[in-house]
């Protein structure tokens, strides 16, 4: 465990140094910026619009790092050869794969926690003070860390499987069918036949389904979010990366170096 | 305890390509290959010999197709064989946001060494490797010496019994170089095991007990440096001073000069005709030395033996 939290640790210190937290400020431009113009053209409607628009940009610029950065974890360091010493270290494949996915979400974690504060200071201005309700804006933010997770995962798998282009491209699609997952699970075509309807629902089982993260209408409306539902996205989560993240140390465990 | 600190058997390296890798390079084929405790084993061959396959092998960053190999009596399977062996890869490259002092602490924390313990061997190291001024310099500011050097340092920072380093001298100017050879010398005299591989055969020469040559991914021989080219002399080399006039001394003809000096080259039963000869003329002799067909020969040879691999020859040294 030692040797992962050193791996995660250098990680998150790499992100750090490489100004990743620095797309901060084009978060914190965003917010300033939405909480003037909301005040001025939105009557009642303030919360919504700056807690839809700050949730959306957590999310989507989480996003942007957990696919670019996560596929450069393990392809960057073969790439750059820094691999090379690290490995004839007493230090197990595994140990680094799980070191940097952790060393990412840490990243990702102070990331999301920093625009949390950002947007709980534009709702602050557009509507003071904050009500009970407002906390589940948290919740939000914290169901987004994981479906981040998730994704981070996904892009360390497919980095150990391919090369980095199209390890980007597979997470991107995996990302976007795992939106869709919920409705490829319920979906009911007349002209499908149950063959079909059975692999579809199969292949939805599979898929991440991102609409378990996503409460974002509901806390941009104010509206309450059931404990229950965190617990189970956590756990779901959490079994999804262990999954993937065995996966992908399979894979790298007998990945020969170039 | 393993007779051998370093041995493989029947080591071998395939590498699929072409359309869906259905096609085979061979880079090693059968590697058998023994290095004893304390020594200074040197791995000799052109590039795309299969130095650095072996050695990639030997620290499981790449996996056999098949044989084995162990290193202090545990399999190259076991991480914890890597406790006591120091590695210094090829043209080595860290995380250029570190600096020298970063890398080395954060290489480090593997072997479970005290915090204290930590800052003392990263200075020790880095003064041992002439970067105690630069130690809070990013890596991405480093030139390719002193990348080098901070792999020596990462190498052997943990006082490891066993030493492997690809290409120690590569990128080095000379004084660096000079370093790396004190360095490795000086690991023989704590009687730490170092297998080296280069292609520059000046330095196996001066600093191996034994040398492995290797190419087209066969070993070709091992031996000490003198076994492998022959001891046998093939003449003698004569360098003397010369002021007087030189139809006194008739084997001048057949002299070359070099500055001052005029260099002949006799064969060993005529030696001391020449000597005297000399002598009689009044020539001054500076030195006697043996002319011993080089390594580097012995190495040009088998490589011109072997065509396909001839276009990748790169010799330097002597």
């Amino acid at each position: 465990m030692r040797n992962v939290w050193t791996v995660a640790t250098n990680a998150f210190r790499e992100a750090v140094r490489d100004r990743v937290l620095y797309n901060l400020v084009f978060f914190a431009l965003l917010m300033i910026g939405a909480s003037i113009l909301v005040g001025q053209i939105s009557i009642g409607i303030e919360q919504t619009v700056i807690v839809s628009l700050g949730l959306t940009a957590t999310s989507v610029i989480g996003l942007m790092i957990a696919i670019f950065i996560g596929v450069g974890l393990v392809s960057k360091e073969m790439d750059k050869r820094t691999l090379y010493a690290l490995l004839a270290k007493p230090v197990e494949r595994w140990q680094f794969l799980i070191g940097k996915f952790i060393g990412l979400v840490m990243t990702l974690a102070v990331n999301t926690a920093m625009m949390a504060a950002g947007l709980y200071a534009a709702l602050w201005v557009v509507k003071h003070p904050l009500e009970r309700n407002d906390a589940y804006v948290l919740v939000a933010v914290y169901l987004i860390l994981l479906k981040l997770a998730i994704i981070v995962a996904l892009a360390l798998l497919f980095s150990c499987l391919t090369t980095p282009f199209l390890a980007i491209l597979f997470t991107v699609g995996i990302y976007v069918a795992g939106v869709f997952a919920h409705d490829l699970r319920t979906v009911q075509a007349v002209n499908l036949s149950d063959g079909t309807m059975r692999l579809m629902r199969g292949i939805s089982y599979v898929l991440p389904n991102f609409e378990n993260f996503n409460v974002m209408g509901a806390v941009a409306h104010g509206e309450a979010v059931a404990w229950r539902l965190v617990w189970q996205a956590t756990l779901y989560a959490l079994l999804y990366c262990a999954i993937v993240l065995a996966a992908a140390a399979a894979v790298f465990s007998r990945r020969n170096l170039k | 305890m393993a007779k051998y600190v370093i041995e493989t058997e029947n080591l071998s390296k395939e590498y699929p390509y072409g359309f869906l890798n259905l096609k085979k390079k061979t880079s090693l084929e059968g590697l058998n290959l023994q290095v004893e405790q304390g020594e200074v084993f040197g791995f000799l061959g052109p590039n795309g010999a299969g130095k650095s396959t072996t050695i990639k092998l030997l620290m499981s960053l790449i996996f056999p197709t098949s044989g084995t190999a162990r290193i202090l009596g545990k399999s190259i399977e076991d991480v914890s064989m890597h406790q006591d062996v120091g590695y210094l890869p090829e043209q080595p490259y860290f995380y250029d946001y570190l600096t020298a002092a970063e890398v080395l602490d954060y290489f480090a924390r593997f072997h479970r060494l005290t915090a204290t313990d930590r800052r003392a061997r990263v200075d020790r190291m880095l003064k041992k490797v002439g970067l105690e001024t630069a130690k809070k310099i990013q890596l991405r500011k480093y030139s390719k010496g002193m990348l080098q050097r901070v792999g020596m340092a990462q190498a052997i920072l943990h006082d490891p019994q066993v030493v492997v380093l690809d290409e120690p001298m590569s990128g080095l100017d000379p004084l660096g170089r000079r370093e790396v050879r004190d360095i490795i010398l000086e690991l023989k005299k704590e009687g730490r095991t170092v297998l080296f591989s280069t292609h520059i055969l000046s330095d196996a020469e001066t600093l191996c007990d034994r040398v492995g040559v290797i190419v087209g991914g066969k070993l070709r021989g091992v031996g000490t440096p003198g076994e492998i080219v022959g001891i046998a002399a093939q003449g003698m080399e004569i360098l003397f001073e010369f002021t007087g006039e030189a139809k006194n001394l008739p084997l001048l003809s057949g002299a070359t000069k070099t500055g001052e000096l005029f260099r002949v080259q006799v064969a060993e039963m005529e030696l001391y005709a020449t000597l005297d000869q000399l002598k009689a003329a009044g020539a001054r002799i500076r030195s006697v030395a043996q002319i011993k067909p080089t390594l580097e020969e012995f190495f040009v040879n088998l490589v011109a033996a072997d065509r396909a691999q001839a276009n990748a020859v790169e010799v330097s040294g002597k």
